[in-house]
């Protein structure tokens, strides 16, 4: 069994597409799309790599973000944001937070692979 | 008279325009072409009779060649050199000036320009980031688009895929070309929507919101005893309705200045911590004067950013003063989840809550309210109520989960608010 992504993000068919792209190169793809819940999900998987969006229905993806990086099982998790929001100050506060990559939509299906490819064989 | 630094200069592009020989200038006013030579390479400084006789031969007033540059122009074009660091010789701007007038007014106009165009994009970029509606708009459309680009890119590739994901996706790309049609459609409406009428210019309210805003909503000269409130409307240039409001305005906060002189105000602020509830115990003034009070705090002293609005029974927005990630439509139709407007059901009660606007970067407010009547009692009238509301960006101590609250229903992301009047014009499909 591959290395488990989860995917958090609240859009059905980018679900589906990111899915299809992450399983056919030989990762499980966990899926969430609530932002309240997200960190219990974390916790009860946990997973080696999380893709997280910002924009999510509950809770923020930057709350997440801090959350994560303030528990002590989840702050090496590696994670990827995705988001709409392409500014600056976005990218500096994800980062600031503790993300470990950036990546604004829309993004090429190789990009995404090819990053989580990096973080897993890291 | 003597030069300035450029006279030379001008000496020298004068005899060159006249086809005037440099040994033959310098012989007519009797000095040696040597010495001419330092002149005009702005070498030696002259005055006088020298000049005079040199402008006498070069046929214009002494004055000509020996003014110096526009100062103001000067220091527009310093201000303009310092755009790009040290790179501009700052040190010859004067010769620039001097030598090319017209271009140095193109570089300081074009720097003014810029400044402008400036100051628009940050103002776009904070609307891109406060206005919730235009937020999520936009994440609707990115979202459709990425959503198309990645499972079109799926089907266009190398990989051999089997039917059924086939038909999933171009269901898909199907689903979402739909919802980006409908999500660009409703952000061009949004954004092609004139502005709010009554945040225009053009209007009284507009007029006396732009005049407050031009003085960072702090009339000093209203926060005397002796204020002349003639005055202070004659001085704003404001006429007609305009200038009615704007004398409404004015007096209730003269008299809200005597109610809480600003020193001691502005002092007792700082020590408890800009609470309403403590600011109204210690001075011993209802507590609706404290919360018109304090959006009046002079600016550039460190005090937080303010919001205040004020409304009547009716819900009706009579004043509004906006700060970063707090806005109300002014026209009518706000979120009535606001304790602005929940305060009217309770009269004379102060009401404390934070609440949230819609967005990822949403910061919360810490709202406090209260409405009052303005008039006195009378036997089978109803009270004339005012509703007031202070808003402070930011979090509070307070760890209260905050109300989620809207701008207004129709540009509201919230599908599954209870307070809902209409669908929002975006995500229709959700409600």
């Amino acid at each position: 069994m591959g290395k488990r992504v989860l995917l958090i993000e609240d859009e059905p068919n980018i679900i589906e597409a990111i899915c299809f792209i992450l399983s056919r190169d030989g990762w499980t793809v966990h899926t969430h799309e609530d932002g309240q819940s997200a960190m219990a999900k974390v916790l009860a998987l946990p997973p080696d790599m999380i893709i997280l969006d910002v924009m999510l229905p509950g809770r923020s993806g930057f709350d997440i973000l801090r959350e994560l990086r303030s528990t002590d099982v989840t702050k090496d998790i590696p994670v990827m944001m995705l988001t709409a929001r392409g500014q600056e100050k976005d990218r500096e506060l994800a980062l600031r937070l503790g993300a470990t990559h950036f990546m604004t939509k829309p993004f090429s299906n190789s990009e995404v692979r090819d990053y989580v490819r990096a973080m897993m064989d890291a | 008279m003597h030069t300035t630094q450029l006279s030379g200069t001008r000496i020298r592009e004068k005899r060159i325009e006249l086809g005037l020989r440099q040994a033959a200038l310098a012989a007519a006013v009797g000095i040696s072409p040597s010495y001419l030579n330092l002149i005009e390479h702005n070498r030696r400084r002259i005055g006088g009779k020298l000049m005079s006789a040199l402008a006498s031969e070069l046929g214009v007033d002494a004055a000509t060649l020996s003014e110096g540059a526009d100062s103001h122009l000067l220091d527009q074009l310093r201000a303009a050199a310092d755009l790009i660091g040290d790179k501009a010789e700052v040190t010859r701007a004067e010769e620039l000036a001097t030598r090319f007038p017209g271009w140095s007014e193109l570089i300081t106009l074009q720097a003014r320009r810029l400044a402008v165009l400036e100051g628009r994009v940050q103002a776009l970029s904070d609307r891109m980031a406060h206005d919730p509606f235009l937020a999520t708009a936009l994440h609707d459309v990115i979202s459709a688009v990425t959503a198309i680009r990645s499972t079109a890119a799926i089907l266009v590739g190398q990989e051999q895929i089997d039917a059924d994901w086939q038909r999933r996706f171009h269901e898909n790309i199907h689903t979402d070309s739909l919802r980006l049609g409908k999500s660009s459609e409703a952000l061009i409406a949004y954004l092609e929507a004139p502005d709010d009428a009554s945040q225009s210019p053009e209007t009284p309210m507009g007029q006396v919101d732009a005049y407050l805003a031009q003085n960072s909503y702090h009339l000093p000269a209203l926060e005397n005893d002796d204020a002349d409130l003639p005055e202070v409307v004659a001085r704003s240039g404001l006429t007609g309705a305009a200038a009615v409001l704007l004398a409404g305005v004015c007096k209730q906060y003269a008299d809200d200045a005597r109610a809480l002189p600003m020193a001691p105000f502005a002092q007792a602020c700082l020590q408890l911590g800009y609470d309403p509830a403590r600011l109204s115990a210690k001075f011993g003034v209802d507590f609706a004067t404290v919360l018109r009070r304090l959006p009046s705090l002079p600016p550039g002293m460190g005090h937080p950013p303010m919001g205040l609005a004020v409304c009547d029974a009716s819900g009706a927005l009579l004043y509004l003063k906006p700060v970063p990630g707090f806005a109300m439509p002014v026209t009518g139709g706000a979120c009535s989840l606001w304790p602005l407007f929940s305060a009217l059901s309770r009269p004379s009660q102060p009401l404390r809550s934070m609440a949230v606007l819609p967005g990822p970067v949403a910061l919360p407010l810490l709202c406090y309210a209260i409405a009052v009547p303005i008039t006195q009692h009378q036997f089978d009238m109803p009270p004339v109520l005012r509703s007031y509301m202070l808003v402070l960006p930011g979090p509070s101590e307070d760890a209260a989960q905050p109300v989620p609250v809207g701008v207004s229903c129709r540009i509201c992301p919230r599908a599954d608010c209870t307070s809902r009047r209409e669908p929002a014009i975006i995500g229709l499909s959700t409600l």
